[in-house]
């Protein structure tokens, strides 16, 4: 099979941005040794990166829709709206993404659920993970945007998970409260069926957290938002962070880092405290990607002010509309962490925290040759999947050129 | 062989060899290596294969089946010497060998006491080379290997031109050897005074236990020097031949 040598870069390997050039042939990053010394092969095109940063693709295991489209309420388009949502974020460096619904009814998770299928990504949008499910099992205090009516509580824990959802063949992650009573019980139905269990929309306490990350919840749900305010003499389960009872190394956790919604001094402690965990999300409802101005999203009627999405007539905030290439700029300016620090929070540590490290989130041999070009101040030239381009930025033409 | 100064010098080689244009795969250039050690696996972080490969063959377009490296892990290791002495042969011969020395004076892996008309063959290496190749495996001593597959002298002798790098004080008494005392398989860099065409560049540390007669000629030929070269660079250099 052809391969492709991408020169004149610098690449995100073993924490490091070293000057490499990185080999992909068939859709995979290779070894250029084995094919140099083995193979004995040329590369059949290369392509000059121009000096740009190369970053494992971007992994969004938190968004709720874009562009105009909801995953939650769009229940008769979901096909719709996966294609025009994953097409939209290769501009942002998305290579992959979990689809998030909320709260919603049982008819409208069988509805939904079985056309949100896994699918790899390409030239026509990022790759589906699999739906991040958030609620209906949380804390009616910490409901957020979330509609109070459907919020339910788990019954007999596992059971009434599967009966509620339906068919969990596509859920790659499910946010829940772990105060609910069979908290636990749900929690270790979830994880021994591989799927990832987040706590969060939590009005519960650190002991609550505790027991369920030991029943196998690894990750946590928008640190800071709808959950225990972190108190000095009862810190909730923000106080995971520094658990002396867990192994901190698998604890992981999403932050929006839009500027709005986790003030900057908050991302700073969460950043100094456990930065391994720290994993950047969106949390993007539909607004996102539509530009300033009035939008009317399903009964909404929505004022987009510069990065601000309001309710209109009001000062409320309808939810984020960050990209990911955003919040990884917003990231790197608020906790003053370096380039590589932030690239990873938004690919190596998803793709920890959802056990797929061994294809996404890194650009070892052998791992899927997703990945983006940037430049110093990150901001996207080019979007590649499977070794193909799928997006370049206007004036960001990079050329294959073929070997002579 | 040092391999800091081999670094240093395909450093600016491949700087030089990169930055001219029409280096491409089409291009002619074959390399053809000088030695590599028994039983380390191509892909060891140590291996010859590795070293090559981060210091020279990825910065530059080079065909890979115009690279030819000795193979330490095969099995009939006198059959891989002969099929390299053919490759070479076949190749038309060494155009330019380049190379640094051991404090022991040894060229590619002909300790002292190689015999100056040697082919390619193996070696055991001595304790000095183990010792200096300890800090590459962890310094333990253990782990480094003892035997290597080197070109012979006889092999570099045949060469075209011949290069030599040689700097620090601790290689200085092995270019007195080189250059000022007689041929000796001892010494076996000092087979090249034979040779027709051979060059010896050095830095002030090297030279240091060079009597000062022969310093000041060879400084006082830069002039003729600065000619080999189209960018002089302000290191000595001691001509021979």
């Amino acid at each position: 099979m052809p391969v492709t040598q991408f020169k004149n870069c610098r690449i995100l390997r073993d924490h490091e941005l070293v000057r490499e050039d990185l080999w992909v042939e068939n859709g995979r990053i290779i070894n250029p040794e084995e094919l140099f010394y083995v193979q004995k092969r040329p590369p059949a095109f290369q392509v000059d990166c121009r000096g740009s940063i190369v970053a494992p693709g971007f992994i969004d295991v938190q968004i709720n829709g874009g562009f105009g489209y909801d995953f939650s309420f769009d229940e008769d388009k979901t096909e719709e709206a996966v294609s025009v949502v994953a097409r939209g974020l290769l501009a942002h460096g998305v290579t992959s993404f979990l689809p998030t619904v909320i709260t919603s009814t049982p008819e409208t998770y069988r509805k939904v659920l079985p056309r949100l299928n896994k699918r790899p990504g390409g030239e026509d949008g990022a790759g589906v993970l699999g739906a991040h499910l958030e609620g209906p099992f949380i804390s009616r205090e910490k409901k957020g945007a979330h509609p109070v009516q459907h919020i339910r509580p788990l019954e007999k824990g596992f059971e009434t998970v599967k009966e509620v959802y339906g068919c969990l063949d596509n859920v790659a992650m499910v946010t829940l409260a772990p105060e609910l009573e069979n908290a636990c019980d749900a929690v270790e139905g979830l994880t021994e069926r591989g799927i990832v269990v987040s706590t969060g929309h939590s009005a519960g306490s650190i002991m609550d957290g505790e027991r369920a990350f030991k029943s196998g919840a690894r990750f946590m749900t928008h640190l800071f938002n709808a959950m225990t305010k972190f108190h000095h003499r009862d810190p909730g389960i923000i106080g995971m962070l520094t658990s002396k009872r867990l192994p901190l190394h698998e604890l992981y956790y999403g932050i929006i880092s839009d500027g709005i919604h986790t003030h900057p001094a908050a991302l700073r402690i969460a950043y100094k405290t456990h930065p391994n965990g720290l994993c950047l999300v969106t949390d993007a409802v539909a607004p996102m990607g539509l530009g300033s101005g009035r939008h009317h999203i399903g009964d909404m009627d929505v004022v987009i002010e510069g990065e601000r999405a309001l309710i209109e007539g009001t000062d409320t905030l309808c939810g984020s509309i960050v990209t990911m290439d955003g919040c990884i700029r917003h990231f790197m300016h608020s906790a003053r962490c370096t380039t590589v620090e932030a690239l990873e929070a938004a690919s190596l540590h998803p793709a920890t925290a959802l056990g797929i490290t061994a294809q996404k989130g890194t650009l070892e041999y052998g791992s899927d040759a997703d990945f983006v070009m940037l430049s110093d101040d990150v901001f996207v030239r080019a979007t590649y999947i499977a070794g193909r381009q799928v997006f370049a930025a206007p004036g960001q033409a990079f050329i294959h050129e073929p070997v002579q | 062989m040092d391999l800091r100064v081999l670094e240093s010098v395909q450093r600016r080689w491949t700087k030089r060899v990169t930055g001219m244009s029409g280096l491409n795969y089409r291009a002619r250039l074959r390399v053809l290596n000088q030695y590599s050690v028994q039983g380390l696996p191509r892909d060891h972080p140590e291996s010859y294969h590795s070293y090559m490969w981060n210091h020279l063959f990825k910065h530059i377009d080079i065909h890979p089946e115009n690279v030819n490296l000795l193979d330490g892990t095969c099995s009939d290791l006198e059959a891989e010497c002969a099929r390299y002495e053919a490759k070479i042969a076949e190749a038309g011969g060494i155009e330019l060998f380049m190379g640094g020395i051991g404090p022991d004076g040894h060229v590619a892996f002909n300790e002292p006491g190689s015999s100056l008309v040697s082919r390619t063959r193996v070696k055991t290496l001595n304790q000095d080379t183990i010792q200096a190749n300890a800090r590459f495996f962890d310094n333990d001593i253990s782990k480094v290997p003892t035997r290597a597959l080197t070109v012979g002298v006889g092999t570099v002798m045949d060469a075209n031109e011949v290069l030599i790098l040689i700097t620090g004080q601790h290689k200085a008494y092995a270019l007195h050897q080189a250059i000022e005392e007689g041929v000796n398989h001892m010494w076996t860099v000092s087979a090249f005074q034979q040779h027709p065409k051979t060059i010896m560049v050095c830095d002030e540390d090297a030279t240091l236990e060079l009597k000062v007669k022969t310093v000041k000629y060879f400084k006082e030929l830069w002039s003729v020097h600065s000619k080999q070269i189209d960018d002089p660079v302000a290191f000595e250099s001691t001509r021979h031949g």
